[in-house]
């Protein structure tokens, strides 16, 4: 693949681990094999369930913007297998820092998807509880989650939760950032910092090769899993669009950092196929030719076709998943709607845990004044 | 004299500079081949080429470093930070470095680099990208702030930015882009430090800058006209310097003042003014000046409660209707 830059020069493509073609072949891997050899027929059923949901809940949600039921949508389409993948290699201790794209991780963290609607539709702040679901809420400024990623990491080192060898106890916190966030300071601070404490953090990075309309080449003139050299701990490329691949490649990287051996970083190599945002609009900046080339390696295809080869489903399994993820579409867009708007009040609720006199004072203020409405209202 | 947008009015006097200097060039995340996330930059990349209109990484601290380093060599960058809530990253190359350099370095070396960046909330972007925080950069010496809030002073004081010898953060408003006004031919300076009486009155002053100095002008219409009361808007301009006079020879005259702001209220712009004020006119006040500012919270995201939380027209007008009632002088002709 070659991307148009302003360059003219596009990074060298280095190997990537995969163990899915686009073909849905299985790629033996003597190093990988061993690290997904537990995974069952109902494991990729379960999977390939989880991909096609992540990708339902996001085309409702873009829907749903589209209409006006939400301010702003951020679509994963073309990274369900990075999410699924990276996801399922969770054990449920270890704790996730998601950008606002982690839609799949979400879903595969038994995060509700209305929650994740209400959050873009302005109703509440994000209601999902962090803690129970160890994923936290949706970071929006750029790169900045994966200090606070490396900062709970800390935490889990102090509490003595690595290197004990009990699989309950162990744990290890997963950030995720894209491609853009590289080039942000907060990022290679991040990494200095889980290197030289050997924190226990997986940094999985998305390469989805856009940061809104800049190319990769604009963030970085080697490939980006290299540059944890620098920093003093691995890095692996992964094919993005390959779900068993990203499941063996962080398994690997969070048991290492369970382990108490350091941080990880992954480059799941991958394309984001839909736009930044629902207020962006990719024609403007990218060749159709680069999205024509990148649906051959779709990250449902591959391991629908794999599952056909090996006779891990049938049509009749395919079709309960569509029609379990048009039950899915339906709810999400009627709990959409049916989500009240919220007070104006609520404005003062959470700026400090005790609030102070003088917000106290504002919010009084604006409930005597927006009394007066109803009390005009009922004379 | 054309009619145009202060999108195009910013547009075209950039456009301008980087003709007649060629040391002036443009550095900023999404500004070459996507034109500016809000179009500012639109056709320059085209025009002008890499070299003169880069498309940076997603590293403010970054870009905004590399340009004080390329001014104090002599070039005169002009960055444009996406929103001024990522001009938080840069932080520290703003504060100790483009506006210290020129002190530390003992006058050595000046830092002509223009920062062009909107604040402003109402667009649904949320706490984290909708705020206020020109006053950190106001709040310091060795930068200029200007804030215009017209077409023809974005004109103005874009020039004189660029051509500025020390640092300059250039707010521009999301609200402003679109809105229209006459803009002055030819390539004369404004004069940065020096604010204007966009509208003369009798009865009170109303003092804002950026978006707000929109707002003022309305309300100070419709007072006129609802109510015949005459009020008269000083639209400061410049935050950093702050021009002292002329909001003090207002108030002197009419013997009130509302000051208007879309940031915080505490310790914000408002409170310099209304401090301005009570040290220039004291003995003419009626009056204590009230200020008009946003709740004291993060901005919210959903359309509703940013209402709820935004400065708008009616709460001006509701300060305006307070302070006069305190110096009895409401109602139509009653002075």
């Amino acid at each position: 693949m070659t991307v148009e830059t302003a360059a003219g020069d596009t990074p060298p493509e280095p190997e990537l681990v995969q163990l899915l073609t686009p073909e849905g072949q299985r790629v033996p891997s003597e190093h990988y094999d061993p690290l997904i050899a537990d995974i069952t027929g109902d494991d990729v059923r379960s999977m390939y369930r989880d991909l096609v949901l992540g990708r339902r809940v996001d085309s409702e949600a873009v829907a749903l913007q589209r209409q006006g039921e939400l301010g702003l949508w951020a679509s994963l389409l073309g990274q369900e297998a990075a999410q699924v993948g990276s996801a399922r290699a969770l054990r449920p201790q270890d704790h996730v820092f998601p950008t606002y794209r982690e839609h799949a991780v979400a879903l595969c963290r038994g995060v509700d998807p209305v929650k994740l609607l209400a959050l873009f539709r302005g109703v509440d702040q994000g209601s999902w509880d962090a803690v129970e679901t160890h994923f936290h809420l949706y970071t929006i400024v750029i790169g900045a989650q994966t200090l606070h990623a490396t900062g709970y990491a800390m935490g889990i080192q102090r509490d003595g939760a690595i290197g004990t060898g009990d699989p309950d106890r162990d744990a290890a916190v997963i950030a995720y950032f894209g491609d853009g966030a590289t080039s942000q300071g907060d990022v290679n601070e991040a990494f200095i910092w889980a290197s030289v404490t050997n924190a226990p953090v997986v940094f999985f990075c998305q390469n989805n090769q856009w940061a809104i309309s800049e190319p990769l080449e604009r963030q970085t003139r080697v490939p980006l899993y290299r540059r944890a050299a620098g920093f003093g701990f691995p890095g692996v490329r992964v094919d993005g669009n390959d779900v068993l691949a990203c499941l063996a490649v962080t398994r690997e990287a969070l048991q290492r950092a369970r382990d108490g051996e350091g941080p990880t970083l992954v480059e799941a190599f991958t394309y984001r196929m839909g736009a930044h945002t629902t207020t962006d609009d990719p024609t403007r900046y990218r060749l159709n030719a680069e999205l024509e080339h990148w649906k051959l390696k779709d990250p449902i295809e591959r391991v629908k076709a794999f599952m056909v080869r090996g006779d891990l489903a049938d049509q009749a399994f395919f079709d309960g998943v569509e029609e379990e993820a048009d039950e899915l579409a339906v709810h999400l867009r009627a709990a959409c709607r049916a989500l009240p708007d919220p007070t104006p009040t609520s404005i003062f609720d959470h700026v400090y845990v005790e609030p102070t006199p003088d917000l106290v004072a504002q919010r009084e203020s604006m409930t005597a004044h927006l009394d007066s409405f109803e009390e005009e209202a009922a004379r | 004299m054309a009619v145009m947008s202060y999108r195009q009015a910013l547009h075209d006097t950039l456009r301008a500079e980087m003709l007649r200097d060629p040391d002036v060039f443009l550095m900023g995340e999404e500004i070459g081949r996507f034109e500016g996330s809000y179009k500012i930059t639109a056709g320059l990349l085209d025009e002008f080429g890499p070299k003169r209109v880069r498309d940076t990484p997603i590293a403010e601290e970054g870009f905004t470093g590399a340009a004080v380093g390329a001014a104090m060599l002599g070039l005169r960058p002009v960055v444009e930070i996406m929103t001024i809530n990522f001009s938080l990253l840069a932080l520290d190359q703003i504060v100790n470095h483009a506006a210290k350099i020129y002190g530390m370095f003992g006058g050595q070396r000046s830092v002509p680099m223009v920062i062009r960046t909107p604040g402003g909330g109402g667009q649904q972007l949320a706490a984290t990208h909708s705020q206020n925080v020109e006053l950190f950069y106001a709040f310091t010496p060795g930068l200029k702030v200007v804030a215009p809030s017209s077409p023809a002073d974005a004109k103005a004081l874009l020039l004189a930015s660029i051509r500025d010898n020390d640092p300059v953060l250039f707010l521009e408003n999301l609200a402003l882009y679109n809105t229209k006004g006459e803009v002055p031919d030819g390539d004369t300076a404004g004069e940065i430090g020096r604010a204007a009486v966009t509208r003369e009155g009798t009865d009170i002053t109303l003092v804002a800058y950026s978006r707000m100095a929109h707002v003022a002008l309305q309300v100070a219409e419709k007072l006129a006209a609802d109510e015949g009361i005459s009020a008269e808007v000083v639209d400061l301009r410049s935050l950093r310097p702050l021009d002292r006079p002329t909001i003090i020879e207002s108030v002197r005259k009419t013997s009130c003042a509302v000051v208007l702001e879309d940031d915080w209220l505490t310790y914000g712009i408002g409170a310099e003014v209304a401090a301005s004020i009570s040290d220039g006119a004291f003995d003419y006040l009626d009056a204590p000046v009230r200020r008009v500012a946003m709740a004291e919270v993060p901005l919210p995201y959903a359309k509703s409660l940013e209402v709820a939380a935004l400065p708008s027209a009616n709460d001006v007008v509701t300060a305006v209707h307070q302070t006069l009632d305190a110096v009895g002088r409401r109602s139509v002709g009653a002075h």
